[in-house]
């Protein structure tokens, strides 16, 4: 590990009442790649995410984020990275201008530099014309485009990508994958992320680590994944070292308040 | 500063953007109008306490501040999740900041709820006896505010579901409301009762507001400025504390 690495986490731990979600794990992300977290539902994913975030405490283990300590540092940490959630974050009873506005203000950005970037941005993720219109108006695929943009509004060092793509149809799938290609390179902005479309991570992703019950399987780039296993496709790597049995998720909160929001933006509509 | 005015701001276009909250947050106050002013309105003329509507508007006023700034603790835990909160805990601003900038945008709908129950109840016949101590009713109605939307706030940082959220707030706010004094005299009362009303903050907050709009008072209105101001200012803090503890 040296210096070109601008995610550390070793020995990371973390345990909610007695049960371990994330186990001792160990891996860091170079500057400048794009690295995907991959595992199957309840693997540990999220709450690692969480941890480097500065959204969760790590119950034992260390973080270095961009040379910082999450638990010792948040502010420091907080300015280094933006995040597209799992769940969106964006709020639908304001318009897209103002979601965008508000978040340059939480950053500290200056007028000047606000107002030009945002338009810039909004033009990048074709949302510009409709940038006074209602986030509530948008569709699933707009939204997301919009919690990029903003997540990139800071210009951050590392961007979190909790699965991006999550119920988009394959062209804004696409779309936003292109984009964050677009941006890594240009941008040199390491990306972080985790998706469930193992050829979506094989395409993209410079190196993968595979996360189940809580442990890192592997980590390597996707063809040292393939080779190690002797499958031709990462998913076919995935399943040979994760299983074929299917994880249930504990029904919990989270899962009760998704369901309530999924009613509750149909009514809506 | 700047980020807890635009916090404050969020709160207030959420609320200007859905009239039909707006509207139908009215009927809960009007229901009680009807059938409490002119169900016992009659007895309690005929018992001597003179117009029930007069007695009874500071008390409704008092309870739609509450309700709304206590359930805008809802809010947060919907917010915390798949919403703009979410956003603001990662970043680099004081969690401080935007508790607090949250608690007085919410605060401030919750006195324009008040407000605008306090035109519906004029409409309704209710007479201010002086018109000089509105500005005091209308701090009097900020402190409520605040107190019970930082409350809701420090509920809500501590609670995970929306179903808990609420049996807490019913265990808590129903009784906190019909023990101010908001619906009866707390003259005469036997024993129990008043040593729960003098401990229940919420009987200031009513005591505060008629006393500034139709002069009775039962605590004094000094006392009921120093006890709301001493118990916002507590709430605030430990709501400003538990929601900087809160994680996701």
């Amino acid at each position: 590990m040296g210096d070109q690495d601008i995610i550390i986490v070793q020995e990371l731990t973390k345990t909610f009442n007695g049960l371990t979600a994330v186990d001792r794990i160990s891996f860091s992300v170079r500057t400048g790649e794009i690295f995907a977290f991959l595992g199957p539902n309840g693997a540990g994913k999220s709450t690692t995410i969480n941890m480097l975030t500065t959204l969760l405490r790590p119950t034992s283990g260390s973080i270095s984020m961009n040379g910082h300590d999450p638990t010792k540092d948040p502010h420091r940490v907080r300015q280094t990275f933006g995040i597209v959630f799992q769940d969106p974050s964006v709020d639908e009873d304001l318009t897209a201008r103002e979601n965008m506005e508000y978040h340059a203000i939480l950053y500290g950005i200056s007028k000047e530099i606000r107002t030009r970037r945002i338009e810039e941005l909004l033009k990048i993720v074709e949302l510009w014309d409709r940038g006074n219109d209602f986030v509530k108006k948008y569709s699933g695929g707009m939204k997301r485009r919009l919690e990029i943009a903003r997540g990139l509004l800071h210009h951050p060092r590392i961007l979190f990508l909790d699965e991006p793509t999550l119920g988009l149809d394959p062209q804004t799938r696409n779309l936003i994958w292109n984009y964050i290609k677009g941006l890594n390179q240009s941008e040199h902005i390491t990306v972080f992320l985790t998706t469930h479309y193992m050829e979506e991570a094989e395409r993209v992703a410079n190196r993968i680590a595979i996360i189940d019950h809580g442990r890192i399987v592997v980590q390597g780039t996707p063809e040292e994944l393939k080779a190690q296993t002797g499958t031709d496709s990462l998913e076919g790597a995935f399943i040979a070292l994760t299983g074929h049995d299917i994880r249930d998720e504990e029904s919990s909160h989270l899962q009760h308040m998704r369901e309530r929001r999924k009613i509750f933006m149909k009514r809506r509509r | 500063m700047k980020v807890i005015y635009i916090l404050w701001l969020r709160q207030l276009k959420r609320y200007f953007r859905s009239k039909a909250r707006i509207i139908g947050s009215l009927g809960q106050p009007l229901l009680f109008f009807l059938a409490l002013g002119f169900g016992f309105g009659p007895i309690y003329t005929k018992a001597g306490g003179g117009d029930y509507i007069q007695f009874l508007a500071p008390g409704i006023i008092t309870m739609s501040v509450l309700f709304t700034a206590t359930f805008s603790g809802i809010e947060v835990l919907w917010d915390r999740r798949f919403g703009f909160l979410k956003e603001t805990l990662v970043a680099p601003v004081s969690r401080l900041r935007i508790m607090l900038g949250r608690t007085f945008g919410s605060a401030t709908v919750a006195v324009l709820q008040g407000l605008i129950v306090f035109g519906l109840s004029v409409i309704i016949g209710f007479r201010p006896t002086t018109m000089a101590l509105m500005p005091l009713a209308l701090f009097y109605m900020i402190l409520i505010a605040i107190t019970f939307t930082a409350l809701g706030t420090a509920i809500a940082s501590l609670i995970e579901d929306m179903q808990g959220f609420q049996i807490i707030i019913n265990f808590l706010i129903m009784p906190l409301f019909f023990l101010s004094g908001a619906l009866f005299p707390l003259e005469n009362l036997p024993k129990a009762v008043v040593v729960i009303s003098t401990l229940n903050p919420l009987a200031y907050g009513v005591d505060g507001l008629r006393g500034t709009l139709i002069g009775t008072v039962h605590f004094g209105l000094l006392t009921d400025f120093l006890v709301l101001s001493a118990m916002a200012m507590l709430v605030l803090m430990t709501g400003a504390y538990l929601f900087s503890r809160i994680e996701v």
